[in-house]
């Protein structure tokens, strides 16, 4: 029932896609929109098609920026949320820390890596790791942090110490957590690499779509834009596929309190 | 002076608790959650706590299990003070707590992962004794074939039949239970009462049982205790003499009912003693 039900699902949210995009095709010809402003769905996946030879070498650019600062943003994440999770004089301390790193707006920290490390990848790679670290590290803390307390008591009582409560307890119930923020963060880095590419960089989608907008090549930039969508929706699934493999028993369990 | 106390004390007493005060809370919140406490119990002994609620049932449950230390007095646990040495208590509360991502088989084998001698052959084991140990006790609760299950499948009474047997599987000397059936409905509390009753006298474990129900306490224990609200103090210690095994019948006996509502006028007159104070 549950599968023909999340079949059901995916048929209505791709039907609302392609709805959405008819929209968009008939109201710009219905009301004469200029393609300088709007160009229609149309013209934006051909676009994307016929440029597409000048565009890769800048999507694999975008792609790998994403990817290096993702995985450099997970390693660091982790170990900063183990740390923060398993204390809770850590936590405590750290919490208003990591709040306030996460109210910086990424765009204000990408000028001081520029000034430190030039423009081009390496700022990229900074700026996609700060911007996904955040989501990570909070959860892998929360779920490290908060085991139910009867469970704790039954394991103490056991005599089990705080490796066999980390093996059997807390590293378990924590997957969950942490792969929900890593589909998340891989969304993020891709917000982080695209916006230092605007500022600072001479390779990218970032860098494509800027100058396709200072060139008024508004169909380039908005296939850039769909680029961006098709690879975000991409890494995504990914990390949605390998969530499900891996700890598909938290899924399963909320379907099951759903009715 | 502790470690003449610890040699001194015979063996015949599994746990006790030597004028235990705890505390809780600092500066103007502080209070006494339990007041001079002295308890000795003996290997096999099934205890029932009753008493008003915050009374520190509880509290002694952790003092036992060595989850909590007295704010002042001494807690011994075969024949050491705990602390000193684990000796794989094995507990069970009403929230039944399996872990989501094991079976059903595997939560009730997670015990014999930990306590030793167990744990040292866990990974040789655990396909073949162990394997047969977890059906077994599965078998004996009415869950055959739901070793394979996951915790979501079972309702809350089945939940928690498992979580007698996880509580059980290593053979534990201490058997802690905090209101294990207050979640369940009258039937399934009184099968779960006898299969309790029989899994006791097969291996006799030493037992605390926590409970509101006066009946269940009645059932179970050969001895209860009836504790005042706070601070709380053990203002009652009654042998139950009942003959074994008791069965629904036995609940029908004057004795039986005499022993209830006895046991109700004293919490009720524990409770009424706390009102002023508040
Ligand atoms: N960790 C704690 N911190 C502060 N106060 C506590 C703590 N644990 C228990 N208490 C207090 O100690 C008193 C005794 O608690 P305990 O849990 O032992 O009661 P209980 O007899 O088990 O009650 P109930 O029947 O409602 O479960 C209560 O007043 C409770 O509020
Ligand atoms: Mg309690």
């Amino acid at each position: 029932m549950t599968l023909s039900q999340r079949s059901l699902d995916h048929v209505k949210s791709a039907s609302f896609i392609v709805l959405l995009f008819l929209a968009w095709e008939v109201s710009c010809v219905l009301f004469g929109i200029s393609p300088i402003v709007l160009p229609p769905p149309s013209t934006v996946i051909s676009t994307l098609i016929v440029q597409m030879p000048a565009l890769w070498p800048h999507i694999l650019q975008t792609l790998l920026t994403t990817m290096v600062g993702f995985l450099l943003g997970m390693v660091i994440g982790v170990a900063l949320g183990a740390i923060v999770g398993v204390s809770r004089t850590a936590y405590n301390v750290a919490y208003p820390l990591l709040v306030g790193f996460s109210s910086i707006p990424k765009v204000a920290v990408v000028p001081i890596f520029v000034l430190w490390f030039g423009s081009g990848t390496l700022p990229a790679i900074l700026t996609a790791l700060t911007t996904c670290i955040f989501p990570i590290v909070v959860n892998v803390a929360t779920g490290l942090a908060t085991t139910e307390p009867e469970m704790e008591d039954v394991l103490k009582a056991l005599g089990a110490n705080r490796s066999q409560v980390f093996w059997n307890v807390s590293l378990p119930r924590t997957m969950p957590y942490f792969f929900a923020s890593l589909k998340v963060a891989v969304t993020l880095a891709f917000v982080g690499t695209v916006l230092s590419e605007t500022v600072a960089a001479n390779r990218g989608i970032g860098t494509v779509m800027m100058m396709a907008t200072a060139s008024f090549d508004v169909p380039l930039a908005f296939a850039g834009l769909l680029a961006l969508a098709l690879l975000g929706i991409l890494l995504y699934a990914v990390f949605a596929v390998i969530e499900q493999r891996i700890c598909g028993w938290a899924n399963r369990k909320q379907e099951f309190a759903m009715g | 002076m502790e470690a003449g106390l610890t040699s001194a004390m015979p063996t015949s007493r599994i746990a006790q608790l030597e004028n235990v005060n705890v505390r809780f809370g600092k500066g103007s919140n502080a209070f006494l959650a339990l007041d001079r406490t002295n308890l000795t119990v003996h290997p096999g002994d099934f205890v029932a706590m009753v008493g008003p609620s915050g009374c520190g049932k509880s509290t002694i449950l952790k003092l036992v299990a060595g989850l909590l230390r007295p704010t002042e007095g001494h807690v011994f646990v075969a024949g050491r003070e705990v602390g000193a040495e684990r000796i794989g208590i094995g507990m069970a509360f009403q929230n039944p707590t399996m872990l989501p991502w094991l079976t059903i088989r595997e939560n009730i084998m997670l015990p014999l992962k930990i306590v030793q001698p167990y744990a040292a052959t866990f990974r040789r084991d655990k396909r073949t004794v162990f394997y047969d140990r977890a059906e077994g006790l599965l078998a004996k609760v009415g869950l055959t074939g739901f070793g394979d299950r996951r915790p979501w499948e079972l309702s809350g009474g089945m939940l928690q039949r498992a979580n007698l047997c996880r509580a059980l599987v290593h053979s534990p000397k201490l058997l802690m239970l905090d209101e294990p059936f207050g979640a369940l409905d009258q039937f399934t509390r009184e099968e779960l009462w006898s299969i309790l009753q029989e899994l006791w006298m097969e291996t006799r474990p030493t037992v605390f049982l926590v409970t509101h129900d006066l009946r269940e306490a009645a059932f179970l224990a050969s001895r209860i205790l009836v504790m005042s609200a706070r601070p709380g103090r053990v203002t009652e210690d009654r042998q139950v003499d009942l003959a074994r095994p008791r069965t629904l019948e036995t609940t029908f006996q004057p004795e039986f009912t005499d022993l209830t509502n006895d046991l109700r006028r004293l919490i009720v007159e524990a409770r009424q003693a706390k009102e002023p104070a508040q």
